[in-house]
């Protein structure tokens, strides 16, 4: 029921590729999974043909059986190497094409995994301490590389987007590399690859890919400041923010709210998904979040929060207003 | 060698089971404690003095006493809201007083300590009513107590997430509490 709602992303699946590093590996297995049901097939057809075959009584020192043994096994070695040589090849020839790319200026992102959210921030030099920071949403422009420089807060998480490339370890205490890059436009959901704890399950994003103009006009949109509350209820809803315990562990840009725990939520109005692209980002769902986030994820590091009905309704108006 | 009879060896399994069945008690997690529209209740208690007839104080429940879990979750609150900031990573304080030692100035009981997180204390201690949940308050009173060691070995503590200069929790001596009002040298409470 939850997922009807959901926003439509492209079916997250490594057999449906969209970007420059998931084409090369698709095709790398393809020729894998062919080679190998070819050869399993010719070794369980011939091992048939064996069994079946009435047993010849077979003379081993007649000058023609000596011959025909020969042959088979100089054919099988023989197939066995160009096989093996063909792999090699094309294996140099995968790593070379998910190689980071030096040639063209690629986007710098820098991810943080935490328990269990994805962090994405965009340095920039133009404007230091104003850099995007947002939650398990990574808007990327299509058909440029984007480099991840990835760490993590807590415990190891994996980096995965199967319809963009392969995954990649996030480390905590060290950082790791890897670039991602989109040939077409879509929204495609990743997730984490390596077990993190209770809501490993629940710990997805979603990448966004838009053509570089709209890129540009998100990037501009991001760095800025969180919208002003636009009516009484919201403005109600920002001091339930303010005075409560969200700011505590939440930050929205141009207010006092400055808590680095959870995710920065200056633009959560525009967000597609909460709790890390768990339900989609509906009035209903955030109020039910909010106010018991153990229901959705236990063990979640969110605590439940006790608000009256009209402060719950005014909060979740200012929120909805942070586009 | 010994003989058992089947019935004896059943025993013995059973009582190594219900044994071993205990030790799980320590790692148990609670996620969701109380309905959160009836979390919110604090009667906190700040002295003995109040007007009219006395009222016997109805004592708060510590209800993470010896529990591994959220000892651990303590000490990641601990770090995240910053009460590292002035009571020193590892408890030893710096502005605000150290926690590792057994010096307390507003009562070692997990009550007392609730108290002094939720109304916070003269000269630099925030109050935290309504900025963290009374489960979360109850999590960094484990942990603060976790701190001079006032747990069992086994749930305590062992494994920080930061390299750290000092030993770990669980190996710390036990600081039997002590009021700070006392004169120093004075040896009265046990």
């Amino acid at each position: 029921m939850m997922l009807l709602q959901a926003p439509r992303f492209t079916q997250q699946s490594m057999l449906d590729p969209a970007g420059t590093k998931a084409g090369s590996i698709h095709d790398f297995w393809h020729f894998l999974i062919i080679t190998s049901t070819v050869v399993t097939a010719i070794v369980f057809l011939t091992l048939f043909v064996a069994l079946a075959r009435r047993r010849r009584t077979a003379d081993p020192e007649a000058p023609g059986e000596q011959r025909s043994l020969t042959r088979w096994v100089g054919a099988s070695v023989a197939a066995t190497l160009v096989i093996i040589v063909t792999f090699l090849f094309l294996d140099f020839r995968l790593g070379r094409a998910l190689a980071i790319p030096t040639q063209r200026t690629p986007l710098r992102v820098n991810v943080i995994g935490h328990q269990w959210w994805w962090e994405f921030q965009y340095p920039d030099s133009a404007t230091p301490g104003n850099w995007i920071s947002t939650a398990n949403e990574l808007h990327i422009p299509v058909g440029r590389p984007v480099i991840l420089r990835m760490s993590a807060q807590d415990v190891i998480h994996s980096f995965w987007v199967p319809n963009l490339a392969g995954k990649k370890d996030l480390i905590p205490g060290h950082e790791t590399e890897t670039w991602i890059e989109a040939d077409s436009a879509g929204i495609y959901r990743g997730q984490c690859a390596e077990f993190c704890g209770l809501q490993h399950a629940k710990m997805a994003m979603l990448v966004i890919a838009e053509p570089e103009r709209q890129f540009e006009q998100w990037a501009l949109a991001a760095r800025g400041q969180a919208l002003a509350p636009a009516d009484s209820v919201a403005r109600a809803g920002q001091q339930v923010f303010l005075t409560g315990g969200c700011s505590v562990c939440h930050a929205i840009g141009g207010t006092m709210a400055g808590g680095t725990v959870g995710p920065n939520l200056t633009h959560f109005g525009s967000r597609l998904t909460i709790a890390a692209a768990s339900l989609p980002n509906t009035r209903g769902n955030l109020g039910g979040w909010i106010v018991d986030p153990q229901r959705v994820k236990p063990g979640s590091y969110m605590p439940p929060n006790a608000l009256e009905p009209d402060q719950l309704q005014a909060l979740l108006a200012y929120l909805e207003g942070l586009k | 060698m010994i003989r058992f009879g089947k019935m004896s060896s059943l025993l013995v399994l059973t009582a190594l089971l219900s044994i071993a069945a205990t030790g799980c008690k320590r790692e148990e997690r609670r996620f969701r404690e109380v309905p959160p529209a009836a979390d919110q209740s604090t009667d906190i208690v700040q002295s003995d003095l109040q007007p009219g007839p006395s009222i016997v104080a109805t004592a708060t429940q510590h209800p993470y006493d010896q529990n591994a879990y959220a000892i651990s979750s303590g000490k990641r609150l601990y770090v995240q809201m910053n009460c590292a900031g002035c009571h020193g990573l590892a408890g030893g304080g710096s502005i605000g007083p150290p926690l590792m030692d057994d010096k307390w100035i507003y009562g070692s009981d997990p009550s007392n300590i609730f108290a002094s997180i939720v109304e916070g204390r003269p000269n630099g201690m925030p109050a935290w009513k309504g900025k963290l949940s009374n489960d979360q308050i109850w999590q960094l009173v484990a942990y603060v107590r976790d701190l001079s060691g006032l747990h069992r070995k086994d749930v305590r503590n062992s494994r920080g997430d930061n390299m750290a200069a000092v030993q770990d929790e669980q190996n710390r001596n036990r600081q039997t509490p002590r009021s700070s009002f006392e004169p120093p040298g004075s040896v009265t409470t046990p």
